[in-house]
């Protein structure tokens, strides 16, 4: 097994450890940090794509590359953007979670 | 197995292990500190897949100004009643199943490569010497697919639009209140005071190397943007309040000039985005240096979140 696709694996994973988090942890913040996780797992992926790519003297395809790094700018955008919408609902609702009402354990005290 | 393998086993298995922390860990805090560790790990990743363009961003803006974010917004949310219910064993169970289909799809179609892998590194190449850059990464970005590069700087003014709106009706036009430490020590304010000379020569040397080397205008421009809200976290400087005028000036410089140069190929160069024959390279680290101060000032100003208090007069 080559490096490219020891990290391919490793993309492949991480995707997969993403998802469970943004699955099951009711926190609007960590599902957002969950989220960059499993982002950051693709962007691995179209990386080991690039290098598998590689002719011509280049460590690798410039063209994913290129497309990785606007990724990054626009995955942060997203989450600068998100996080902004957790704290107003934070700020309005007092509550950090955004499981239901009927479920609730630990955060009953608040009707919304 | 040489030291090469070895390495990247013991890199690939502290990354799993530090992906999974984060997710697992129960304190916030904690994991997003496990997040900003997992960012520079994967930057390492980066550099062994031979993309030090995207190293370096991932380190910049995927762990360090990310991380920023989150931890300003944890120690916001300390206040607020934190941890809600856990979905319930069956339905983690089922959730394990299915992410655990998703990694075995995604490893499937890792282990079985096409025969022949398509590939348009040859032909950026070819193409790269008439716009005079060296760094063919920079040469994809703001010559061959320069309207994607274009159109993510307005995604991040849009994404600042909708920090900003989030604002309440009181402190529009505000400064906008970054709360990450609630006091600055003695430490901090020191850092503040060395590190942003030094930071502000090796942000301009990273945009201005771009054009040859790996760097480029996002690298620089969040260095830059990290020595600002560090002089603002210190307490040295305040935020600006988000009405000033030089401020939407800066934002919006770079995004308006990489669009008349764009406008004016149509005229020059047959082509939107195009560049006159000769002139390509000037142009485009005319461009570079403007975005970087954009990028900087947006970067930051997202960081900071929206604006809390009414500006005073």
């Amino acid at each position: 097994m080559n490096a490219a696709t020891l990290f391919g694996l490793c993309g492949a994973a991480l995707v997969g450890i993403g998802l469970y988090g943004l699955i099951t942890n009711p926190e609007p913040l960590r599902k957002i940090l969950a989220f960059n996780l499993l982002g950051g797992g693709v962007f691995l992926l179209f990386g080991v794509i690039a290098r598998r790519a590689a002719v011509a003297g280049l460590g690798g395809d410039p063209v994913p590359q290129a497309m990785v790094i606007t990724a990054i700018v626009v995955a942060f955008a997203a989450t600068a953007m998100a996080i902004a919408l957790v704290q107003r609902l934070g700020d309005e609702t007092g509550r950090a979670s955004i499981s239901s009402d009927s479920s609730g354990t630990g955060d009953g005290e608040e009707k919304s | 197995m040489s030291i090469a393998s070895v390495f990247d086993v013991a890199l690939v298995a502290l990354i799993l292990a530090i992906g999974a922390s984060t997710i697992l860990v129960r304190k916030a805090f904690a994991a997003v500190v496990m997040f900003v560790v997992y960012g520079l790990l994967l930057s390492i990743a980066w550099v062994r897949l031979h993309a030090v363009d995207v190293a370096l961003t991932e380190a910049a803006i995927g762990g360090g100004m990310t991380g920023l974010l989150l931890l300003g917004a944890v120690a916001r949310s300390r206040s607020v009643n934190v941890g809600g219910p856990w979905i319930g064993r069956p339905a983690r169970l089922a959730t394990c199943a299915l992410c655990a289909l998703v990694v075995a799809g995604l490893a499937i179609a890792m282990l079985h490569p096409p025969e022949v892998i398509p590939t348009l590194a040859p032909t950026v190449m070819e193409s790269l010497p008439q716009s005079g850059l060296g760094n063919p990464v920079a040469g994809v970005l703001f010559v061959f697919r320069a309207l994607d590069t274009l159109l993510e700087k307005v995604v991040l003014l849009l994404a600042l639009l909708g920090v900003w709106s989030l604002a309440p009706d009181r402190a529009w036009g505000g400064m906008p209140g970054l709360h990450v430490y609630a006091r600055s020590d003695p430490t901090l304010i020191f850092l503040a005071q060395l590190l942003p000379p030094v930071g502000i020569v090796f942000g301009i040397y990273m945009c201005w190397v771009g054009a040859k080397d790996p760097g480029g205008a996002f690298q620089g421009g969040t260095v830059l943007a990290a020595m600002w809200l560090l002089v603002i976290v210190a307490g040295l400087q305040k935020a600006p309040a988000i009405g000033r005028l030089w401020l939407r000036g800066l934002l919006v410089a770079g995004p308006v000039l990489f669009l008349a140069i764009g406008l004016a190929g149509w005229v020059f160069a047959d082509a939107f985005l195009a560049y006159p024959a000769g002139y390509a390279k000037p142009l485009i680290v005319a461009v570079e240096a403007a975005l970087t101060l954009s990028i900087a000032v947006a970067l930051g100003m997202l960081a900071a979140g929206p604006p809390e208090r009414a500006q005073q007069q």
